[in-house]
């Protein structure tokens, strides 16, 4: 194609900052998806400082953090409800999504289906700086009076309604004291900056959507895609179809803290023994239902991409074909159709009633089959082949059973009966975590190894990656283990003091020490992630190939890094995604491009 | 511009036989069913759950909103003019259509408008009770699609006279997806009128 001269007559500005390139804008997703997951981590680690030495001041850098926030290094109840509430926020949804569908989705779809670029670019381009707005309301939302939402990730009302700063509850008299007063509080910006992460995440769905249906080179049928661009499909979808009920109750909800409407507001509310100044009426269950149509969905958009990217490299590490690719295709289909209708299985403990609940607990046994599907093909993948244990490959392999952890201990929590027991305790924060922790994250770090060299030319390097990734796996479960033995033992999420004033939870308070140590440990083993990511994109080894995996996928077709319009010749399918070690073939891998079995 | 580099921009891809835009369009909508069908949800729940829910024709003005419904109509069967003045290559056709659209849009608005001041001058706010809380958030949300639209349209008929020269296939399309919209905002008004006013 003629148009290579056409990038370097741009200004460093729309070259680097307003791009339209899908390679330049899914770089920038990820370098900010990683300063969020970054900064949410460090939420967390404060978080565990109170958790294990619950009062005591916080040595060294407590005092840093105000007298608002920590007097005397020591934590407030409220304080720790914002990290609590914010790291949720923003690890999902300003850095897990950003970077699996952001990040890997914009650089890799378009090259693995052999595209020039994304079907709409400036579109693109807008969902990238619609996102950082969002990004930025929400860290901003950390220094207005009264600090950051507090009312957890699912602000739930009446609780988040009535939050601080609500219209009904505040005195303002000029416009210029309702904007300081109410626009500016924690939760109402919490609303505002989710309404700019749905916007961008829906114009980038549909860019997807558009991309993968349109813009596919010649010969690359549907059954011949890569299964990280069958997930990406799907996840677009959910998003496209999931988000939007979230905005609309962020809309109902900012009504209700702006405007002094009641939505989820019901009559004869009594708040500080006072009974609430509004027209009642509403209906405080509706938001969960609106939520959590929202957010199931949303745990498959955490998942469904980091299956794609370890289907990937688990591809390329084994030298066979992946076991039954059909049968994974049909399944994510299958599965994201469920997911739409698993919500409620969140909602045991409310007062919907018993047959409702016995309505999603089916489908929610229904939905585990596509992903154990998913699971047993990677794992029977493995039987037979001459796996090569690179870092990447290290990272997808120990996500097959972190994730089955995650998967099979929320059978428990989708049955309504167990349930009861274990809603709302550390139970349900170690069974999510092993799914997104070290189930999407390590998976999202595999794909950053395995990558790496077709953004930059480099590859990142190997003892480096290895001192990352044993560390992390040990911290990983040594941080979430123990919260199944504390959640079993009825310990609440949500306790400021980890449990110290409840009689129940002495024998396995010691736990949040253990717990605690190992997140700091793993926090320190990031450095070598972090400097492995500098070091190798100025000093790393150069790859010597376009190829330097022996991977069958287009992606590999291009240059490293690939200029502006992706392939520098025109571009066809002739197979399926993963053709390693064909009978008859000299190398151990054949191409999707290459026409020939030789 | 890279967005020659990519294909189907203007003509179909034969296998989906949509070029990438109307593609697009039609997604953005199913979004936006998702959207305003949380928001009717969210009033058959309210509603089904209160204790005693007004007749909207008590409180609203039926006779300035079936104006007002009669209006919209009209400029979705205006917009198909203007769409069809473009396929005869009769740019000046379009310019009167595409203009009455934009009229009919802005005068929607005003009604619209004026029923909120009428509304407001009687101390009836979102604030009074659920039934106006969520008369307001949804023509509110409504109104705030039909400005998109109105400001889309509006740019497209001032650059109609060089983009229509450039590529008269792709203006032809955008006045397509433009249109799709607009129906789509014409019909969420045709659910939102019975659902709120004369039930």
């Amino acid at each position: 194609m003629e148009h290579h001269h056409v990038e370097h007559k741009l200004p460093f500005w729309r070259k680097y900052i307003f791009s339209t390139d899908h390679k330049v804008i899914g770089i920038q997703y990820g370098i900010t998806a990683l300063f969020f997951l970054l900064f949410g981590f460090c939420l967390m680690m404060l978080m565990r400082w109170q958790l294990a030495y619950p009062g005591e001041p916080l040595p060294y850098i407590g005092k840093w953090f105000g007298e608002t926030r920590m007097p005397g290094g020591i934590m407030l109840p409220e304080f720790y409800n914002q990290l609590g509430a914010m790291h949720g926020t923003i690890m999902v949804f300003l850095g897990v999504v950003p970077l699996a569908v952001g990040a890997f989705g914009n650089f890799v779809v378009p090259l693995q289906i052999g595209a020039p670029d994304m079907a709409f670019p400036k579109l693109n381009m807008a969902s990238y700086w619609v996102y950082f707005i969002g990004g930025v309301i929400m860290l901003a939302s950390f220094f207005v009076p009264g600090g950051a939402a507090g009312s957890g990730w699912t602000s739930y009302p009446p609780l988040a309604d009535i939050a601080l700063g609500s219209a009904a509850l505040t005195h303002w008299a000029t416009l210029g004291e309702y904007f300081s007063k109410v626009v500016l509080s924690g939760q109402t910006l919490w609303i505002i900056g989710m309404v700019f992460l749905i916007t961008s995440s829906l114009l980038g769905s549909v860019n997807f959507i558009v991309t993968i249906f349109q813009l596919r080179a010649p010969g690359l049928t549907f059954m011949r895609l890569p299964f990280f661009v069958w997930a990406q499909l799907v996840t677009s979808f959910l998003l496209l179809l999931a988000f939007p009920p979230l905005e609309g109750a962020g809309i109902l909800q900012l009504m209700d803290r702006l405007a002094g409407t009641s939505f989820f507001l019901p009559s004869g509310l009594v708040v500080s023994g006072q009974q609430l100044a509004v027209s009642g009426g509403g209906n405080a269950l509706l938001w969960q239902h609106l939520f959590w149509f929202l957010a199931h969905p949303e745990v498959y958009v955490l998942i469904l991409p980091a299956m794609g990217i370890v289907t990937e490299i688990i591809a390329n590490n084994i030298r066979k074909p992946i076991w039954g690719y059909k049968s994974m295709v049909y399944a994510v289909i299958f599965l994201g159709f469920m997911s739409f209708i698993v919500w409620a299985h969140h909602m045991y403990l409310t007062n919907m009633g018993t047959v409702i609940s016995a309505f999603f607990q089916t489908t929610t046994m229904i939905i585990s089959v596509p992903s154990i599907v998913i699971l047993t093909c990677l794992f029977i993948s493995l039987w037979g082949g001459s796996i090569r244990f690179n870092t990447p490959m290290l990272f997808a392999l120990a996500f097959l059973p972190m994730f089955g952890i995650g998967g099979l201990t929320g059978l428990p929590l989708g049955l309504a009966t167990p349930d009861i027991h274990l809603h709302d305790t550390y139970y349900v924060i170690g069974h999510f975590h092993y799914v997104v922790a070290p189930g999407t994250i390590f998976a999202l770090f595999a794909g950053i190894y395995y990558w790496f060299p077709k953004v930059t030319g480099r590859k990142m390097n190997e003892v480096l990656g290895q001192l990352h990734f044993w560390p992390s796996l040990v911290c990983m479960n040594v941080v979430f283990m123990p919260m199944f033995i504390q959640g079993m033992a009825g310990v609440s999420r949500r306790l400021y003091d980890g449990g110290a004033s409840y009689a129940h939870a002495e024998p396995v308070l010691y736990l949040n020490n253990v717990m605690s140590i190992a997140a700091w440990i793993m926090g320190v083993v990031q450095i070598f992630f972090i400097v492995n990511i500098i070091w190798s994109m100025f000093a790393g080894k150069k790859i010597t190939s376009d190829n330097p995996w022996d991977a069958t996928t287009l992606e590999w077709d291009t240059p490293s890094p690939p200029g502006h319009g992706n392939f520098t010749k025109p571009i066809e399918a002739y197979r399926g995604p993963y053709e390693y070690s064909v009978p008859g073939a000299k190398k151990d891998f054949t191409p999707q491009s290459q026409k020939e079995v030789i | 511009m890279s967005s020659e580099l990519i294909p189907y921009t203007i003509e179909e891809r034969p296998d989906t036989g949509l070029y990438n835009a109307k593609f697009g369009i039609w997604l953005f909508l199913a979004s936006e069913v998702m959207l305003f069908g949380s928001l009717i949800s969210s009033y058959i729940i309210l509603r089904t759950g209160s204790v005693s829910w007004p007749v909207g024709s008590t409180i609203l003005n039926v006779p300035m909103a079936t104006f007002n419904t009669m209006i919209l109509i009209s400029s979705s069967i205006s917009i198909v003019f203007a769409w069809a003045s473009l396929k005869e290559n009769n740019l000046k056709k379009f310019r009167m259509f595409m203009f009455l659209t934009i009229l009919a849009g802005v005068a929607f608005l005003g009604i619209k408008g004026y029923e909120y001041s009428i509304k407001f001058h009687h101390h009836l706010f979102p604030s009074t009770s659920t039934f106006l809380g969520i008369y307001f958030t949804m023509t509110g949300a409504h109104a705030l699609h039909l400005i998109g639209g109105v400001i889309v349209n509006t740019y497209m008929l001032l650059t109609s006279g060089t983009k229509f020269k450039e590529s008269p296939q792709r203006f032809t399309n955008r006045i397509e997806v433009a249109g799709l919209y607009w129906h789509f905002v014409d019909l969420v008004w045709i659910f939102l009128f019975p659902l709120l006013y004369l039930s």
